[in-house]
């Protein structure tokens, strides 16, 4: 064990020792642990292996931005976590974790024996070497998959759920930290409501360094946060990522409410994560920075670590990362680390590049201070043994230059500090774009947005003090109060970048990408310019890590490769997700049944009494079709077609959108909507009506009655019906606001029962007295005001069947009791419900379109051969009038709606299925929209749209479907059954 | 993600509840328009980058549409006005 003794401010519970699972044995570890402390507590060095090279990696970082500790908890359960990152998993009893990587193993990792051919494997290696033969591709991407990615994906259906949380607040404010905190506590005790969000366990952020070392920012932290929690204008969340801040100040959060908790102890009636949609009228970022590591040869062997990662594990989990360690870096930060490290009882040897630091309270000591030196290699078989360093010497030309190593430091630990990296991500999701700082060698946020601050070491502040007094300004401006400006920050002193040497020593950019400076210099070379291409030529930054640690260090050599300045290489973009977001928390509630709201018609008790199978139209549960005992589809169609064409049938056509159209302009809203003619609809009469788009493409159909004068009531597709009534309510909006015309959608307050077949006027008769049922007296295209089983209804006389058929229409609560009432009446005529797929088969024998189907938004009603619904000659040209005669509208060989005939009476295309001109033709005439097998003709039917089909029945063509066959067809006329029109009256 | 304040509603709002319904203000040709014209009414758009004039519709809400002036670049919004204001300033 390498836990030291009780520190200061330590976060760890010895009283409670927890047993957890890594690789398959067990170690403990204390409550308050993350996996990565107890993993070093036990000594564990060895937790990951590289992406392209298999190499040994241990853990660096101590939050977020680690890029090696890739694990997977509860391996292949329902509660599998691929590629967590260990320094964020707080451990719990009984949890198992495994390394994320190593093929086929952590500690024999395939990748690592290939290390002769390493040095041929640079950036682009697999574009330039599996480039040719292209038809090999998929061989070769079937075994490099293998080689790629990190964790296994959950092999289980997610065991947990998820939700979404909306709120509101006056201030949010992004870290816990020290400006995080002293801003919450500002803007709170300014009257305004603040919500302050952590993503650790608890707040604090890097001020747990600080009160480790210094006792005043201890007692300042209890005596904030004790005020925070006890504010009733404050709300803290922990455990809670902001990982996306958009435009308006809507801020994503993520909160991870039961990760903490052994699995058994997670309460399944509680999400496991949350997502809060946040706004906010202003958002206070207090997001911190990142250490950036020092770039030398071998950086990424286990025991290479940030050295505030060493400090944050001493101060917060009493854990010592080493106990031979070498303090390397470019800024004063590293001093306060060698302290900590002597105060642990090690002494450790400090490399620092510049000169001029005073380091007297050390040397007296006895530590080793080699001021005017950086390290250049690190070396070690499975982990560091020893640092080379060599001397620097700066100039103002070329930066720093660095000699040949000139002494070896034995170490187990080397702690490396590179200058700091400011966490401006949420700054610029929303588009701005960060600055850099020559004194501070980083890019700064440019909080150039409205109601936006930053404040704390985001904003360059490198001592407690000073990140406190800053979030106290912001937290002030952010409540609306007027406040005396913060101090300028206290910049710490970091140096320049220093760049390695390009040779063949392995120097890591990205640990978790295996991307190397000298991928930066090979992608400069072979001219990638632009600091986005050289991204993504040699995927820097492309990791779950997103490049925290490694992209600012590629972008400095970038900018050395190209001699440029660092701000004119710039960054790349930052986009949300600032930390990898689950799939489930996105999708929070609405998976599985909630993925989409169901409608069901009132008569849904009744079809699944009758034991209904169904299918979705839109949103609606429609029935399609009704099997009796073993039944499949084909026979049950078979069964229900017939029983329409010789004695009855019941449909339910409530789904069809309705609306209620009213208002002294509303027969000419009509005219202008449909491309036919409605100045001669009389009350009590129907119409079928035709809708295009203003590019004369067919978008909708369905009948229109006239109830009077201003008053009509209009069907469309049911799966149009929302679309359509917005399409309307549009134009009258916009273009015609003169017209004194009310829409109301009224879908929901009809339901519709169809009674179609000869013996429809039968059956009606007996239902209802009140109406004169006769063709003579009760035409088709009528409709009747009647009493119906007792229920006031709406009768109309349509057809999508070619059958006598009467659709009755009454409110929606007496559509079920309608329903069976009309069937109880009916079974002297042997009634037989049919659901959609009839439906189908019997407008196709009739040749009716469906809109959607038989029409693409390329069929205009030309083409639909429906040229019988066209009135040119209306006052107010019709919507999509003009388009019509458009050149490429009118010309011949457009592809026209037909029948088609198999030769084969039996076969049955399928839709989709392509139709060429001769057998061995490629050129596609046209293609199939419906087919079916007719019972009623008792063969096969199809409607397709062929060029210049309407000039080609009677001619002989192909169809070719998938399955490489050459089907003869016969283009026909799409009216298939009942030409004359015989059995529209039904049986008199 | 846009806040809209509804001038119908004369509520400030979430964008989820609004549907953009493109460029406002485009004028529709006459029958006895060219081709290319009417091409040029039906597919066209000016799509500037900056200010920008669209309809959007309270799709769920009072589902009336009205005129939003914004900027496409940095999202602010200038203005939010009914058709009749325009008609009344014109």
């Amino acid at each position: 064990m390498k836990r030291l003794y009780r520190q200061a401010n330590e976060r760890i519970d010895r009283s409670k020792e927890i047993e957890f699972s890594w690789q398959g044995a067990h170690y403990n570890g204390y409550a308050g642990d993350t996996l990565a402390s107890a993993l070093l507590a036990n000594g564990v060095k060895l937790v990951g292996r590289s992406f392209k090279y298999g190499r040994q990696r241990g853990i660096m970082a101590a939050g977020v931005e680690e890029p090696n500790a890739l694990v997977i908890l509860e391996p292949d359960t329902g509660y599998h976590v691929p590629n967590a990152r260990a320094t964020e998993v707080e451990i719990y009893p009984e949890l198992v974790a495994k390394a994320a990587s190593g093929i086929p193993s952590l500690n024999e990792d395939l990748r690592a024996w290939l290390k002769p051919f390493h040095r041929f494997m640079g950036a682009g290696f697999y574009y330039k070497t599996f480039m040719s033969p292209a038809s090999l591709w998929p061989k070769y991407e079937e075994q490099l998959r293998k080689l790629a990615g990190f964790a296994t994906a959950p092999s289980q259906p997610d065991a947990e759920t998820y939700d979404h949380y909306n709120q509101q607040v006056d201030v949010a404010v992004v870290g816990g930290g020290a400006a995080g905190l002293a801003a919450a506590l500002a803007a709170a005790n300014a009257g305004a409501s603040v919500l302050l969000i952590d993503e650790r366990s608890q707040l604090g952020g890097e001020l747990v360094v600080d009160m480790g070392r210094d006792p005043a920012a201890l007692e300042w932290f209890k005596q904030t946060r004790a005020a925070l929690e006890a504010h009733p204008q404050v709300k803290i969340l922990v455990r809670t990522t902001a990982y996306a801040l958009h435009d308006f100040n809507l801020l994503l959060a993520l909160e991870r409410r039961q990760d903490h908790l052994t699995i058994g102890a997670r309460n399944p009636k509680q999400s496991r994560q949350r997502l809060h949609r946040i706004r906010a009228n202003k958002v206070i970022l207090a997001t911190g920075s990142h250490e950036r590591p020092l770039m030398f040869a071998n950086n990424d062997l286990p025991g290479v670590m940030l050295a505030s990662a060493v400090s944050r594990y001493q101060h917060e989990y009493s854990v010592l990362c080493g106990s031979k360690p070498v303090v390397v870096g470019n800024n004063d930060s590293i001093y306060d680390v060698a302290r900590d490290l002597v105060k642990a009882g090690t002494r450790p040897t400090v490399v620092d590049c510049r000169l001029g630091y005073d380091a007297s309270d050390l040397t007296k000591i006895g530590v080793i201070v080699k001021q005017g030196y950086t390290i250049v290699k690190a070396e070690g078989r499975d982990q560091v043994e020893q640092a080379l360093i060599a001397k620097t010497a700066y100039n103002e030309t070329h930066g720093w230059v660095v000699g040949n190593a000139t002494e070896t430091l034995t170490c187990d630990l080397i702690a490396c500090s590179g200058g700091f990296s400011p966490l401006v991500h949420l700054d610029c999701h929303t588009g701005s774009k960060p600055w850099f700082s020559r004194e501070y060698q980083a890019f700064l946020p440019a909080c150039d947005k409205a109601d936006r601050y930053v404040a704390g070491s985001v904003n360059g502040h490198s001592d407690w003090q000073g990140a406190a007094a800053e979030g106290e300004y912001v937290g002030l401006l952010a409540a609306g109060q007027a406040a005396n400006p913060a101090a300028a920050p206290k910049l710490l002193k970091v140096a320049d970048f220093i760049c390695p040497d390009l040779g063949r020593d392995k120097v890591f950019l990205d640990m978790q990408n295996d991307v190397k400076a000298s991928d930066i210099e090979l992608a400069i070379l072979e001219n990638y310019r632009s600091i986005e291409h050289i991204k993504r030529y040699t995927a820097l930054g492309f990791g779950t890590d997103q490049g925290k640690t490694g992209n600012v260090n590629g972008i400095a050599v970038a900018a050395k490769v190209m001699n440029l300045p660092i701000e004119e290489v710039g960054t790349t973009t930052f986009r949300p997700m600032y930390t990898p977001v689950t799939m489930g928390v996105l999708a929070g509630s609405e998976v599985g049944i909630h993925s989409d709201a169901q409608r069901f018609t009132p008569m849904q008790a009744s079809h699944l009494a009758k034991g209904a199978e169904f299918e979705v139209v839109g949103q609606w549960m429609r029935p399609w079709y009704f099997p009796q005992g073993s039944e499949d589809m084909h026979q049950a169609v078979a069964r229900e077609c017939l029983a329409v064409r010789n004695s009855l049938g019941i449909m339910d056509a409530s789904t069809l959108g309705k609306i209620d159209i009213q208002g002294p302009d509303a027969r000419e809203f009509l005219a202008r909507v449909y491309t036919n003619n409605w100045a001669k609809l009389a009350p009590g009469k129907c119409r079928y009506g035709l809708m295009c788009d203003e590019n004369g493409m067919i978008i909708d159909d369905g009948v229109t009655a006239c109830i009077s004068d201003t008053h009509f009531l209009m069907t469309t597709t049911t799966g149009g019906a929302a679309r359509i009534y917005t399409h309307l309510e549009t134009w009258l909006q916009t273009e015609w606001p003169d017209l004194n015309v009310y829409l109301t959608s009224v879908t929901d307050h009809w339901s519709t029962t169809g009674v179609v077949g000869p013996k429809a006027r039968r059956l009606m008769e007996k239902l209802c007295k009140d109406v004169d049922f006769s063709a003579a007296n009760f035409p088709f295209m009528d409709w009747r005001e009647a009493t119906v089983c007792g229920i006031p209804a709406r009768i109309m006389r349509i057809s999508f069947s070619g059958e006598l058929s009467y659709e009755i229409n009454v409110q929606a609560n007496y559509g079920r009791f309608l329903w069976d009432s009309v069937m109880e009446a009916g079974k002297e005529f042997n009634i037989t419900p049919y659901g959609t797929e009839t439906m189908h088969v019997l407008r196709a024998e009739k040749g009716y379109v469906i809109v959607g189907q038989d029409t693409d938004g390329s069929i205009t009603p030309y083409d639909a051969n429906m040229a019988w619904a066209v009135a040119l000659n209306k006052p107010y040209p019709f919507l999509g009038q003009r388009a019509l005669t458009r050149s490429d509208t009118a010309r011949a060989g457009r592809k026209q709606l037909v029948g088609l005939l198999t030769d084969d009476p039996n076969k049955v295309l399928n839709e989709g299925c392509q139709l060429v001109a001769e057998t061995g033709s490629k050129a596609m005439i046209g293609h199939v929209t419906s087919s079916y097998f007719s019972p009623v003709l008792g063969r096969s039917i199809a409607l397709a749209v062929v060029k210049g089909g309407l000039d080609l029945i009677g001619t002989k063509i192909y169809a070719k479907p998938l399955s490489y066959e050459v089907i003869p067809v016969t283009i026909a006329d799409s009216v298939f059954y009942d030409q004359g029109k015989e059995k529209m009256d039904g049986e008199v | 993600m846009f806040l809209i304040h509804c001038p119908y509603c004369g509520e400030l709002r979430d964008e989820q509840e609004y549907r953009c319904a493109g460029e406002a203000f485009i004028q529709r040709p006459g029958l006895d328009c060219t081709d290319e014209q009417w091409g040029d009414y039906v597919f066209n758009r000016t799509n500037p980058k900056g200010r920008v004039v669209e309809q959007w519709a309270h799709s769920a809400g009072c589902r009336k549409l009205f005129v939003v002036e914004r900027n496409n670049v940095t999202n602010e919004i200038y203005a939010v006005r009914t058709f009749e204001s325009y008609k009344e300033q014109a």
